[in-house]
């Protein structure tokens, strides 16, 4: 019987905007599957457990982002193991920025990053804020975005998905979140994964396949979160 | 000249009643800039000056229980219109005006929110200030909790005579350094603490309790169809049962009846102006559809959810609605419905988050679950989540209020929670139904 080890990053600081319903949306479509799974919260200061299957992080508090920075890079060197050796992460916003190179805040104060993810964030006096969705190769995101942190990619990475003009990682180049093997930042809210079911599975297809299981995820019925995306789609910002 | 402000407010507000319309900003609009002066002017005559009431939860429900008790003594101004801005308190002043240019008052209260608390303090410096609870509310509008609190100590700092703090929250209890108006508390006895959680205690933090002494304090609280409770005011207890349901108001008696102490009223008094006051707009208003009743619970956050569906202990429902809308003023990320406890709230199994805790279908004390609203899809993925049940999907809101009535006997309870803007819609469809 397999069971997976979910990591959720900060649940204290880290967990604006419903983040922690991501975690939520992953038990139960595992435990619908009967897929058992734990969950270890991960606060400052506490070890990152060695067999973590997916690890989860949401945004936060501007406040909290310094002390959380500094925890974060501390863990550098095992967060970089998991991430070669293929551990699923899912990271929204502000652990988003915190797993890329930098934030450079409007003050020009340097908050340094993990540097898992090629990307870099510079703070802005613009707000990204409302309702968003994105074409990605697992169907449409939808989600809400609400950062004035800044993001541009680097050469190793590879955007999330497409969207509009001035929304997404920086409100010009048209690119939302980034990838980089199972490594996933995305500035969607929502939480994303609740009407983005294909997406879900998506991150469970692969932290099983790591796990030795090739077996195709037993369908769900979703029709309520295709039905709660088209309705998103069509809200206004 | 005040009198033509006051004609030119009043007609306005003749003519929007005429129409049909229930604006509330547009009379406050007109004299703000026509009489950009008229507001300050009325207010500093005031004997007994400005009390703002503020804070994430409670406002509506806290504003009228204070204004129903201070009215035992004074002539009391309020804004009980749900005009919670800047404009909303002028166009109070104009309709308690009359067409003889007076303002026949000796004291206003003033619901506000966080940001226009703040505006107000440039039209007029409140002489007093009642600081409810900061919690997270719709995240989109407001930033962050933090900033929210740097707004009400903005308020706190230019309050000239008292503040009355919740003292069980400590992000209020530290605005209260280096304050010139004089400081005293309202909070719960330690026991009932848990029932309040601060914001970090509803994410994983212990429950922290205060030391500080408090000028009144909720000493027990019993939900049923009404709210038993017990306040310590000064020295003596007193017993009082509130109309307006759920142990949340009984936190709010606590805060108004603070703010009546410093403002002299002895404990006897207070405890009669609480227990006749009313259920605010959409705050455990009760409508009778065909022998059915159906309660009206506004929801604006997840604190406030949370508190709301609590009363369902009380009012056991054969049926309940819930209508999420996502217009500016409902907030339109709906990522807040996710920091609700669906599960613990409407199935009694708390936390969601733990592997065996699927409520059994008979165990679900909602009843028969409508959701509607534009978001009304959003709301039952949500509910799909903490596996309970959606019944029935319905956006359009009056179709679903009465398909819950039709599906439950005479004598039974619809309970309807429901955001902001699909608050108004359903209280004016309500109104025309119940009429026959
Ligand atoms: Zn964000």
């Amino acid at each position: 019987m397999t069971s997976l080890t979910l990591v959720h990053l900060y649940p204290r600081e880290m967990n604006i905007y419903g983040d922690t319903g991501n975690l939520l949306v992953l038990r139960k479509r595992l435990r619908w599957r009967g897929i058992d799974s734990t969950v270890v919260a991960v606060n400052v200061g506490d070890p990152l457990p060695t067999g973590a299957d997916i690890v989860l992080g949401g945004g936060g508090q501007d406040a909290a982002q310094g002390e959380i920075g500094a925890d974060f890079v501390s863990r550098r060197e095992t967060l970089h193991a998991m991430a070669d050796d293929g551990v699923v992460m899912l990271t929204i916003c502000g652990t988003y920025q915190l797993l890329g190179h930098e934030f450079l805040t409007k003050d020009g104060r340097r908050i340094p990053g993990a540097g898992v993810l090629d990307v870099s964030t510079r703070g802005s006096d613009e707000r990204l804020i409302g309702n968003n969705h994105i074409d990605t190769p697992w169907g449409t995101l939808v989600g809400f975005e609400n950062h004035s942190g800044l993001t541009t990619l680097g050469p190793a990475v590879t955007p999330l998905g497409r969207t509009v003009a001035r929304r997404g990682n920086n409100g010009t180049d048209l690119t939302e979140g980034a990838v980089r093997d199972n490594v996933f930042g995305t500035y969607l809210h929502g939480p994303v994964l609740a009407k983005s079911p294909a997406f879900a599975d998506e991150l469970l297809r692969r932290a099983l396949l790591r796990r030795g299981h090739s077996a195709e995820l037993e369908p769900l019925d979703d029709q309520l979160a295709h039905a709660a995306a088209a309705v998103a789609i069509g809200r206004p910002r | 000249m005040d009198i033509l402000a006051i004609w030119l407010g009043k007609l306005t507000l003749v003519l929007l009643r005429a129409t049909g319309r229930r604006g509330t900003a547009l009379p406050g609009l007109l004299v703000e800039k026509i009489f950009p002066a008229f507001l300050a002017r009325r207010l500093s005559r005031l004997p007994g000056g400005v009390v703002v009431v503020t804070g994430t939860n409670g406002k509506t429900t806290t504003t009228k229980m204070l204004a129903t008790v201070l009215s035992q003594k004074f002539r009391v101004l309020t804004n009980d219109t749900g005009g919670n801005f800047v404009r909303g308190t002028i166009t109070a002043v104009l309709q308690q005006s009359d067409w003889l240019g007076r303002t026949p008052a000796d004291i206003a209260v003033f619901e506000l929110d966080e940001a226009h608390a703040v505006l107000f303090c440039q039209v007029h410096q409140p002489e007093h200030l009642l600081l409810l609870n900061v919690l997270r509310d719709q995240l989109d509008r407001f930033g962050e909790i933090d900033t929210t609190a740097q707004l009400l100590g903005k308020v706190a700092a230019q309050t000239s005579r008292h503040v009355v703090i919740n003292r069980d929250d400590p992000r209020l209890v530290k605005l209260a350094a280096g304050l010139s108006a004089e400081v005293s508390y309202f909070g719960v006895v330690p026991g009932l603490r848990v029932l309040f959680p601060t914001d970090e205690e509803m994410y994983g933090g212990t429950v922290a309790i205060s030391e500080l002494p408090a000028a009144v304090e909720l000493v027990s609280v019993e939900l049923a169809m009404t709210t038993e409770l017990s306040l310590r005011i000064g020295d003596s207890i007193e017993h009082l049962t509130l109309r307006a349901e759920g142990a949340h108001n009984a936190q709010n008696a606590a805060a108004a009846a603070a703010l009546a102490v410093a403002l002299g009223l002895d404990p006897a008094t207070i405890a009669s102006g609480l227990r006749a006051v009313e259920p605010a707009f959409g705050r455990g208003q009760s409508f009778d559809l065909d022998g059915r009743r159906v309660v009206l619970q506004l929801v604006k956050n997840p604190a406030g959810f949370r508190q709301s569906l609590r009363t369902i202990d009380g009012l056991s429902p054969a049926a309940t609605v819930i209508a999420i809308n996502d217009d500016y003023a409902d907030g339109r990320d709906m990522s807040w419905l996710w920091d609700v406890d669906f599960a613990a709230g409407l199935s009694g199994h708390p936390s969601t988050h733990e592997a065996g805790d699927t409520p059994d279908a008979q165990q679900v004390k909602s009843g028969w679950l409508v959701t509607s609203g534009t978001r009304a899809a959003d709301m039952a993925v949500r509910l799909q989540y903490d596996e309970i049940p959606t019944a029935l999907v319905e956006p359009d809101l009056t179709d679903a209020v009465r398909q819950a009535v039709s599906h439950v006997k005479p004598g039974e309870t619809v309970v309807v929670f429901s955001t902001y803007t699909a608050m108004w819609s359903l209280h004016r469809a309500l109104l025309r139904m119940a009429g026959g």
